[in-house]
């Protein structure tokens, strides 16, 4: 007895049998493949929902800052209407503060002081230098609270810890009950986070300069690597004859999209600041290994949306007298633009959120003052977020995360473009 | 022909810029080096840009080796005109800035830091030796007068006044200064109480006495102080080591460990009774001081009374100040350029 003996006529209906447990067992076998796909995805979402929640629900209260307001005097005894900017402000600001309290002691000054943010002195100057006919008046001021102060109003100080360990004392939580109680504390959108460059103390602490600094890297990383991905592209697929040189590049540029970004800085701190001698920190410099590291993404899609075009276009140019480069100018180019568009922006958008090769080129530098022009030294989005979640005071863990949720909706914005390029523009054949 | 004159116009620029660049002088301090010197140094910048008109200082923290590198590099513009240091500059260090012909170097004392052991306050805070953290982080230790790889998982293991709980450490990588304070000030004085280790030769016991255990006990958290606040916090048995600023700011999640009796505070950090405590320090290229815009004033800011005196805002972060006459001391050399002659010779 062999196993090849077919079965009898009369066991067809075995055999149906037989088929149906098997039919059984194989759809049993896809319910199970399609509950660990869902089981995949469930997770993934989980894992999305959970990264998302904890970037909301400690960034949200970064975008709003505590605000005490403050009546100052500004007489002209001590702001000199022809150089508003050497008068001290510091003073000024410190005297008008304690003003406005009426039982003030050697002892609560230093209590009463340290509730307001040293950038109050600092807006009342810009303010005064911005418009000298103030000189003469007294105004009514809103300015930042110190971070603790913010940090209390945030709910984040608890008064179950011993006054000791707590840096806000009992009379300071005390004194800012009280005012706001009188309607002297406000709690607005926080714009410095927008219009402030980096500082040491959260509640000036803006992204400014590193918005400046991360859309100048990017604009270099576009000049750079656009024009110059999508020539490399366009002589490879219409012009390079295919030998194993153009192979030997083909794979090449393959690898080179996988190469860790650091590797790329690595390269650009060598080349562009140790032998070339540029600056350190500088976006230029930025932009341009960014670009290295875009280039092979926007070579691989723009070759991948000419390959797309289909030949008929490019026989029917040719066969109507066009030469190859008209024919790959006027209309391979623009039919495979949508494409291209789209490969580039994600392109860019990966350069956005790139940290690694930035770190080694010293864009992660503590500045003060957003960049002028690309030349000038200044920090990126996502270093910044590095430099904040690595500083000591409170008030930079929601900045932190606060960062983190600006950077995305940036990427989210960058994707929502191509996807859209993609949709309305990208010819079906 | 777009994507054409785009990609000429590209390169005409990028040659531009190099040419631009290598005909810029720059206008910013540049500013290097260790990270526990990083905030006090924050905070210089921040007091200097606001209050002058000079372009606002490029700060960047490479941890005091990395800084050491990029300012022995060489004299110029695109070299640095600062570093902090969390310890004094070796002699390697010297002669590689020798060598690249940065020789005129100012040494500046800003003031001291405690090194602190800390563990959350959910946890108990309790008392050790050097000793004890000689035997507790070591690779190797002595155990019944033979030299063997560190046998030690639990606290109470070393000595019954010690709790009874897991040996977990997060420390600084090789690669900070913190980590070399920690060796020398905790690592070398605990090891040296051990007669066989101390019978062994010079080399061999350096190496003994600095060598911490991979085997677990023992991590290394990275530069990011932070990181290791929070990991005390998720876990109220572990110990961990930073720069005493870092402690200062978060007083109320964690706890000072204290070491030979003592806790850290500004306090026993001044007055040397807390026995971890280490000077820091920043470097200035001396040759710089004429060519960089703003840099004489900025190292007068630095060493002013209101920054590092007594109740500057140094003081504010964490900083212990050093006594008055070394402080004047420090102040006449800052502003002079007094020439760093430690290992000249």
């Amino acid at each position: 007895m062999t196993d090849t003996t077919r079965p009898p006529a009369s066991g067809w209906a075995d055999e149906a049998n037989r088929s149906n447990i098997g039919l059984k067992r194989r759809h049993a076998r896809s319910r199970r493949l399609q509950g660990f796909g869902i089981g995949a995805i469930a997770l993934a979402i989980l894992m999305l929902g959970t990264l998302l929640w904890t970037m909301v629900s400690t960034g949200y209260s970064a975008f709003v800052q505590t605000h005490l307001s403050v009546e100052v005097t500004l007489s002209p005894e001590e702001i000199d209407a022809q150089s508003p900017g050497d008068a001290n402000y510091r003073d000024i600001m410190q005297r008008a503060w304690l003003s406005s309290f009426d039982n003030v002691t050697e002892e609560n000054e230093g209590d009463l002081l340290s509730m307001l943010s040293r950038g109050a002195e600092l807006q009342l100057r810009n303010l005064v230098i911005d418009d000298p006919s103030l000189i003469g008046q007294t105004i009514q001021m809103e300015v930042p609270a110190a971070d603790d102060l913010d940090q209390v109003e945030k709910g984040f100080v608890s008064r179950a810890t011993p006054e000791e360990y707590r840096i806000v004392n009992d009379r300071q939580i005390e004194i800012f009950y009280e005012l706001k109680q009188d309607g002297r504390v406000s709690t607005p959108f926080n714009t410095a986070l927008f219009t402030e460059a980096d500082s040491r103390f959260p509640e000036l602490a803006g992204l400014k300069g590193a918005l400046i600094g991360s859309f100048f890297a990017l604009l270099v990383c576009f000049v750079l690597s656009f024009p110059i991905g999508i020539a490399a592209a366009i002589y490879l697929e219409e012009f390079a004859p295919k030998n194993r040189w153009t192979d030997l590049i083909e794979v090449n540029i393959n690898n080179l999209a996988a190469v860790p970004s650091i590797v790329f800085g690595l390269l650009g701190l060598a080349v562009f600041i140790g032998f070339l001698g540029f600056p350190r920190s500088i976006p230029l410099v930025g932009g341009m290994v960014l670009a290295l590291m875009t280039l092979p993404t926007i070579i691989i899609s723009t070759r991948a949306a000419l390959k797309a075009v289909p030949p008929s276009v490019r026989e029917a140019a040719l066969g109507v007298g066009a030469s190859k480069l008209q024919t790959v100018l006027h209309h391979v180019l623009p039919l495979a633009l949508p494409g291209i568009m789209t490969g580039t922006i994600i392109g860019m958008a990966q350069a956005l959120g790139e940290t690694a090769p930035l770190l080694l080129i010293g864009m992660n530098a503590f500045i003060t003052a957003a960049p002028d022009s690309m030349m000038s030294p200044s920090t990126a989005l996502p270093t910044q977020i590095y430099i904040w979640a690595d500083s000591p005071e409170r008030g930079f863990t929601a900045r932190t995360s606060a960062a983190i949720m600006v950077l995305l909706g940036f990427m989210i914005i960058m994707n929502g473009i191509a996807i859209y390029l993609r949709k309305r523009l990208e010819t079906r054949w | 022909m777009n994507a054409l004159k785009l990609s000429v116009a590209a390169l005409v620029a990028s040659t531009a810029f190099v040419g631009y660049a290598a005909a810029q002088t720059r206008e910013q301090i540049q500013i290097v080096g260790s990270s526990t010197v990083f905030p006090y140094t924050q905070a210089v910048v921040e007091q200097f840009s606001n209050t002058t008109d000079f372009a606002a200082p490029v700060l960047e923290s490479t941890g005091t080796g990395g800084g050491m590198q990029i300012f022995c590099e060489g004299v110029g513009e695109e070299f640095p005109d600062i570093t902090g240091a969390s310890r004094a500059m070796t002699e390697g260090e010297y002669e590689l800035c020798v060598e690249n012909g940065v020789e005129d170097i100012t040494e500046v004392q800003i003031g001291s830091d405690g090194l602190s052991i800390a563990v959350s306050r959910d946890g108990e805070t309790f008392d050790v030796t050097k000793a004890q953290l000689f035997q507790a982080l070591a690779a190797q230790v002595e155990v019944d007068g033979e030299i063997v790889d560190n046998p030690y998982t639990n606290w109470s293991e070393i000595d019954d006044t010690l709790p009874d709980a897991e040996i977990e450490a997060f420390g600084p990588p090789p690669t900070s200064g913190t980590r070399d304070a920690f060796v020398e000030l905790v690592m070398m004085e605990g090891c040296s109480e051990f007669e066989a280790i101390a019978a062994l030769g010079e080399e061999e016991m350096e190496e003994t006495c600095s060598r911490m255990r991979q085997d677990g006990p023992f991590v290394e958290a990275g530069e990011n102080d932070n990181l290791i606040v929070q990991r005390l916090q998720q876990n109220p048995e572990a110990v961990g080591i930073f720069g005493y600023s870092f402690l200062y700011e978060n007083m109320d999640t964690l706890q000072p460990v204290s070491i030979e009796g003592v806790e850290p505070s500004a306090e026993t950090i001044g007055d040397g009774s807390y026995g971890v405590a280490r000077p820091l320090f920043f470097y200035v290229k001396n040759a710089h001081r004429n060519a960089i815009p703003g840099l004489q004033e900025f190292v007068e800011e630095y060493v002013s009374e209101e920054s590092m005196g007594e109740n500057g805002y140094l003081v504010e972060r964490g900083l212990v100040p050093a006594d008055e006459a070394r402080r004047e001391e420090v102040r006449t050399a800052a502003t002079e350029g007094g020439e760093f002659t430690r290992y000249a010779d």
